[in-house]
């Protein structure tokens, strides 16, 4: 289980860079995003073993839980990654209106760079 | 208690305390009040002469970083105390002199800060016993020497000399930083005195020789040496105040402080005795040639500086052959060099800081100072004439001027290295010669110096103001130091006895112990070589003073784009060029271009340290297994992660991204992690909204243009990064190098109260977290309805509206 999830990311990784290199904004903000969900995915597998346990909620049950630690990072990590993404929209948002453009090369030597 | 460390302190607390006067609120000069600090540390200094005079030393240490042996020692000994009288002393008398050469016009809380910085850190420098706090205050003289040079920033020279000097002095600073540490390798302390004690062992040691070097490197830089003296004469540009104090008669002086300093150390290596005494000769010679070329007074008293200096050095060099063949009794034959050597350093700083008053006064009075429109001054000028005369006669070397007494101890000295059993017993020989043609020159440019400007055809149509004599407060200073030139020749032996022997006491302490370092200085001592000497000196320079039309053309052999000045400028403007355009070879502009330096770095240094340490190993014996429906969620958010990349449509890009988002949110389901689950739904919701927004506003994906780089390139970094990425998380699995600390989480309700372990750290464990982070998402917030809502500025195209 964790081996294929972890294969998962990297592919994901892989695609997400893949659109990082490339020029045009809109494909950058998407690969960013496609970045953290892998980012989430992994920090996923480097806890204790993937579905050994409970949810992490204590109840009059018995048994040990999965483990918890990474589910608060990720939960961290959901939300300041979506401050990240809407920042990034927004700001290619404006540039497009400010000069009429939307990819990296165009940008370079803007008169008001 | 007061202490040296904190004499040591009061200029820079009063350098702190400068921009606090208000011009407008004070009718007195700053300059008065910043003359208190110099003067009453002057005074105090002088309350040390008689004990330090009876052998006596001062050790106080304020302890700083002791775990690496860095501590805030001052050590006052006979060296020292002359140095730090001479900081003082010359710097009080610059402050007054200050006062009426910059007018109140200029930015004075600048001026007198860094001059303060400077006399702080100069007074560090020579009582400093820990090599490491000497480095820093070092350092420091440097930049304000920087400062000062570049007082006057307007003016392109100014900021030319000041970058020279600094790139110069500081380049040996460090090579003193390499010294020093290397010294501190070899004998495991960082006080110079330890340093001294266990000489005899550390100078088997390998790195002992290039220690030395190393901080020869920084004396020689510092104190103008040749060929690092090209940076004093562009240092001139500084305000002749600055040009007195730092540049003639202290700063300077460090690099030679530095070589006394350590003759301890050195003094017994051959190749010490060699390279001081050969570097102080060749400068010696080499200023006093050039500085006959000079048109400009201060640039010939810049080189009568460097010559000078290289007049000291020389003899700290000759003195070095007493320690040489073991110290004993009959060393002190040569160490008389020495005390010529700190007995020609006080000399010095007396007659060429009140030459360069004088040339300020002249410049200040009648605008100029080039010695082709001056002449005839000396029934103008009368008081500036006869001090100017009592110092160029000083530096000649002639009676009834303590330069005169000087001068004779050196050619003694250099009689003296003639009897030293040398390995190179040619160049030994030579010597004298040198020495002697070095002294006649030094006597023209001398006579150059009081004859062009003094006698001769007075030009007023070539001044800027008609010649007349300076203010009293003006004079005062060079008038104090031109009598001191005159006292210190009929009392030499104040000055010997009191300050000299016990300084011999430092730069000999092996043989300080055995025999008696004084040398009693005598105005008269018969007819022997050295008057002779003299008295060639004075035939032979009016003789080719006389005749310098016939032989100037001399220089022309030396021509300006040979010159070390031109040399140094080639090597700036190159370093410059080649740095600017590797630079802007890899700095495009291009984001992708950065990524792909970021990326190539990451593929090259976690690959490479992934197939060298061979910590690939990946086991997949430990893993749960999985069951059908695992298996096709994960497989198609592979499939669908790469049809991303074949999309021709943004929408299908949009859209299938939430599908990963969603399939993440299945798994958080099936990884028991309810509240993951919730959260990445709502937000996956509203990232796809947003982007469908982003959607709406911009334009759609054209075709990419073929733009510099592949689209091969891009996929094999891609691929190579997800390669790598994968097998470091797999590696890491399998390889877990400590216990986790999440079962301390599973008592969150004793702990924390809360019945949900992911809620309870979230919201009581890491609580100071998660409220930054909601700070972070209120930033957010606020940054995107300002960016949306910002108003256009004039003449924005408004894209939308077209």
């Amino acid at each position: 289980m964790e081996t294929l999830i972890t294969i998962l990311t990297g592919v994901l990784v892989t695609v997400a860079t893949y659109f990082i290199l490339s020029s045009n904004v809109q494909k950058v903000i998407l690969g960013s995003a496609i970045l953290s969900h892998a980012a989430h995915l992994l920090i996923m597998t480097m806890g204790s073993g993937l579905k050994n346990g409970r949810i992490p909620v204590l109840t009059d049950e018995t048994g040990s839980f999965v483990d918890a630690l990474p589910q608060a990072l990720i939960l961290t990590s959901i939300v300041i990654s979506f401050a990240v993404t809407a920042i990034l929209l927004v700001v290619a948002y404006r540039t497009y209106r400010a000069t009429g453009l939307d990819n990296f090369y165009d940008w370079r030597g803007y008169k008001d760079e | 208690m007061f202490t040296v460390n904190l004499a040591i302190m009061i200029p820079f607390l009063a350098a702190a305390l400068v921009p606090l006067f208000r011009k407008r609120t004070l009718r007195i000069h700053i300059g008065w009040f910043v003359f208190l600090v110099p003067a009453a540390l002057f005074v105090y200094l002088l309350s040390y002469i008689p004990s330090v005079s009876s052998g006596e030393t001062f050790v106080h240490t304020i302890k700083w970083i002791p775990s690496f042996d860095i501590n805030f020692t001052t050590y006052l000994d006979g060296l020292s105390l002359i140095f730090a009288l001479l900081i003082t002393g010359i710097g009080a008398l610059v402050t007054i002199y200050s006062i009426y050469y910059l007018s109140s016009n200029e930015n004075l809380k600048h001026f007198y800060a860094y001059l303060l910085l400077f006399m702080g850190a100069m007074l560090g420098v020579v009582f400093s016993d820990n090599m490491m706090v000497m480095y820093v205050f070092w350092e420091l003289t440097s930049v304000s020497s920087f400062l000062l040079i570049a007082f006057w920033y307007h003016r392109k020279r100014s900021r030319e000399g000041a970058q020279k000097s600094l790139l110069i002095t500081v380049s040996g600073g460090f090579g003193i930083l390499a010294g020093f540490l290397m010294l501190y390798a070899i004998t495991g302390t960082m006080s110079i005195r330890e340093v001294i004690h266990t000489v005899s062992v550390s100078s088997e040691h390998a790195l002992f020789v290039p220690a030395m070097f190393l901080i020869l490197l920084g004396a020689f830089t510092k104190s103008a040496q040749f060929p690092f003296h090209i940076w004093l004469p562009s240092a001139m540009e500084a305000p002749t105040p600055v040009s007195a104090y730092l540049h003639s008669a202290t700063m300077v002086k460090a690099g030679i402080f530095l070589v006394a300093r350590f003759t301890p150390v050195f003094g017994g290596e051959a190749l010490w005795l060699y390279t001081v005494t050969s570097i102080g000769l060749i400068t010696l010679f080499w200023g006093s040639f050039n500085a006959i070329r000079q048109t400009d007074l201060k640039a010939l008293l810049a080189y009568s500086t460097i010559s000078q200096l290289g007049m000291i050095m020389s003899m700290f060099g000759l003195g070095s052959a007493a320690l040489q063949n073991g110290a004993s009794s009959q060393s002190v034959f040569y160490t008389q060099a020495a005390f010529a050597a700190v007995f020609h350093l006080i000399n010095h700083s007396t007659f060429k800081g009140a030459l360069f008053m004088v040339v300020g006064i002249i410049d200040h009075e009648l605008g100029t100072r080039d010695i082709r429109r001056l002449g005839g001054l000396a029934s103008l000028m009368p008081i500036t004439f006869t001090i100017a005369t009592i110092g160029s006669f000083s530096m000649a070397g002639l009676p009834p001027f303590n330069g005169f007494l000087s001068k004779e101890m050196f050619f003694t000295s250099v009689l003296r290295i003639l009897e030293f059993d040398a390995t190179w017993q040619t160049w030994v020989n030579v010597i004298p010669y040198i020495a002697w043609i070095a002294s006649v020159l030094t006597f023209v440019y001398c006579l150059l110096f009081v004859v062009k400007t003094f006698f001769g055809e007075y030009k007023e149509e070539k001044l800027e103001h008609p010649a007349h004599e300076a203010p009293y407060g003006m004079l005062f200073s060079p008038s104090i130091l031109a009598v001191l030139v005159v006292l210190i020749f009929f009392f030499p032996n104040v000055l010997g006895e009191h300050l000299i022997t016990p300084a011999m006491a430092s730069v000999f302490p092996t043989i300080a112990g055995q025999a008696d370092l004084g040398v009693h200085i005598s105005q008269w001592h018969g007819f022997n070589t050295e008057l002779f000497m003299t008295i060639g000196v004075v035939v032979a320079g009016i003789v080719l003073y006389l005749t310098l039309p016939y032989w100037k053309k001399v220089y022309q052999l030396f021509p300006e784009k040979w010159s070390f000045n031109q040399l140094y400028s080639n090597i700036l403007e190159q370093t410059e060029k080649r740095s600017k355009a590797i630079t802007n070879s890899y700095m495009t502009a291009y984001l992708q271009d950065y990524m792909t330096y970021i990326y190539l770095f990451f593929i090259l240094a976690v690959g490479g340290l992934l197939i060298s340490s061979g910590s690939y190993i990946i086991d997949i014996k430990q893993n749960n297994p999985i069951s059908a429906f695992e298996w096709i969620i994960a497989i198609s958010m592979m499939i669908a992660a790469i049809s991303i990349l074949f999309s021709k449509s943004r929408l299908t890009a949009i859209l299938v991204n939430s599908f990963l988002g969603y399939g993440v949110a299945i798994f958080f389901v099936i990884f028991r992690a309810p509240d993951l689950a919730l959260t990445q739904t709502v937000v996956e919701t509203v990232t796809t909204v947003l982007f469908l927004a982003a959607y709406y506003f911009l334009p759609d994906w054209k075709k990419e243009k073929e733009h510099r780089r592949s689209k091969g390139l891009q996929m094999a970094i891609s691929i190579a990064v997800g390669t790598i990425f994968t097998i470091t998380a797999l590696a890491v699995q399998n390889g877990k190098l400590f216990d986790s600390i999440s079962s301390y989480y599973e008592n969150s309700y004793e702990l924390a109260g809360g019945k949900n372990i992911v809620n309870a750290i979230l919201g009581d464990f890491r609580a100071f977290d998660t409220m930054l982070e909601v700070v972070v998402l209120l930033i957010a917030g606020i940054g995107i309805y300002a960016i949306i809502n910002l108003k256009d500025r004039k003449g924005d195209a408004h894209i939308e509206d077209k």
